[in-house]
């Protein structure tokens, strides 16, 4: 058996603690007794697998992948594109990337969302793709709008993009959503303030990057994801299973 | 100051909202955009093993049923492998391990079909129990919430399980524990799972 090397402790300090009584649905959704923690073995260190048969090549295309023949969402043209990372600056490749958003108003495409601004008969709302071997992945989509929500009454979410990645191992397993630049929503935020560290926020908050636009057609940001790193082992002396 | 390690950082988590369907079950969104949906065969048609049903609910600290969970389970096969390159040994075709499945909009319920996991590796040559491991995110859940599921009729190997003992607490260990049961012929194991107050399920920092 391959020698088990385990992935780098989670910084729980960096992540949202389960407990914000500012984001009111956490209350009764966190757990009171703190997490046991586990030294990796083969159930955390390995993970589910996936290839190019089991997606397709339009999932990355939000501007494509519900429209109708010839038509195109309502809103901004984005690209959204970066590197899936380790804690080592090491790519992560051929991981699935699978993310949704609300449209240009702000309205998801889900049977639960009664917000009174309009459904996009060409916009779906969800896309995925696998990272390529330099753990490199993009899409293209339309920059969704900010929201309302039931938390305090006037709360309104930061234009956002929600992120799923797997990584290599299931103690990898991580969502996320991405903001963009600018937005005076981030700072106003509950659920971004679940965020201890404003260095913290700051890493979810996708730059604008004109190098990657395309001029008269597309803009783009950029967002890098990155993963908990894994160990090397330099000292080995367990003979087995470590 | 010293140097700087030039680590990066891990990406902070966020909660995956109400809307987690529309991405990772768009279907249950209420659209149908995909070829195939992932996740919802974790064993496929040819594995080994005894076929078996999980299923359960997720109550919140006020005792009610959370109605917008995902979970994500993560297995070996009937022989205790997983499917990873890590892992030598071959398991069956069409075998991932992986399997997704959300909470019914109103009653909560949720539920997957697989085969029963075998034993698989310790650390330091020790063995687990047969296990699966849950993965639950939901609107006001930050990070997601790491669990395994530990099947009541494997008394034996549960009691040897090196996670099971590392809960101090015996009396939280029952909390992983899944029921077996019969319905229609086929076997069931159920599995509460309780994220707050009485009989907190036990979570993992893995």
């Amino acid at each position: 058996m391959t020698k088990p090397a385990e992935f780098y402790q989670r910084d729980r300090r960096w992540h949202p603690p389960a407990l914000d009584e500012r984001y009111k649905t956490s209350v009764a959704r966190s757990p009171q007794y703190a997490p046991i923690s586990l030294e990796n073995s083969l159930s955390e260190i390995t993970g589910p697998v996936f290839g190019h048969n089991d997606i397709d090549a339009i999932d990355n295309d939000l501007l494509s992948n519900y429209a109708q023949p010839g038509q195109s969402p309502i809103g901004e043209r984005i690209i959204v594109h970066g590197r899936v990372l380790d804690e080592n600056a090491r790519p992560v490749p051929n991981t699935l990337v699978e993310i949704w958003q609300a449209n240009a108003g702000g309205r998801y495409r889900h049977k639960k969302d009664t917000y009174l601004a309009p459904i996009d008969p060409n916009f779906g709302g969800c896309g995925r793709t696998l990272t390529d071997e330099n753990g490199y992945y993009y899409f293209r989509t339309v920059k969704p709008g900010a929201y309302p929500w039931r938390n305090w009454v006037n709360d309104w979410r930061p234009a956002h993009i929600h992120i799923s990645v797997f990584g290599s191992g299931f103690a990898q397993r991580l969502i996320t959503q991405l903001y963009f630049e600018g937005d005076p929503l981030i700072a106003k935020c509950p659920i971004v303030n679940t965020i201890p560290d404003p260095k913290a926020v700051d890493q979810l908050i996708a730059a604008l990057d004109m190098n990657a636009t395309i001029p008269l057609d597309t803009i783009a940001y950029k967002f890098d994801i990155v993963l908990r790193g894994r160990r090397s082992t330099l000292f080995e002396n367990r003979l087995e299973g470590n | 100051m010293a140097q700087d390690l030039n680590y990066l950082k891990e990406t902070p988590s966020q909660t995956a909202g109400p809307y987690v369907h529309i991405g990772l079950a768009p279907g249950a969104a209420g659209f149908d955009i995909y070829r195939e949906e992932l996740g919802w065969d974790i064993a496929g048609p040819n594995a080994r093993g005894e076929r078996i049903r999980v299923e359960g609910r997720v109550i919140d600290g006020t005792g009610s049923p959370i109605k917008d969970v995902l979970l994500e389970a993560w297995q070996a096969n009937s022989e205790g492998i997983y499917a990873h390159p890590e892992h030598q040994g071959e398991v069956e075709d069409g075998f991932r391990g992986w399997g997704r499945v959300i909470t019914d909009f109103d009653t909560g319920e949720w539920g997957f079909d697989t085969v029963k996991p075998g034993a698989t590796p310790g650390r330091n040559g020790t063995t687990q129990a047969p296990h699966i491991t849950l993965w639950i995110v939901a609107r006001g859940i930050n990070l997601g919430l790491n669990t395994r599921l530990y099947f009541d009729d494997e008394t034996e190997a549960n009691a040897a399980d090196p996670v099971i003992n590392l809960i101090e607490w015996e009396r939280r260990r029952a909390t992983l524990l899944a029921k077996r049961g019969e319905r229609d012929g086929q076997i069931v194991y159920r599995f509460d799972i309780k994220i707050q107050g009485e009989d907190e399920t036990v979570f993992f920092d893995i």
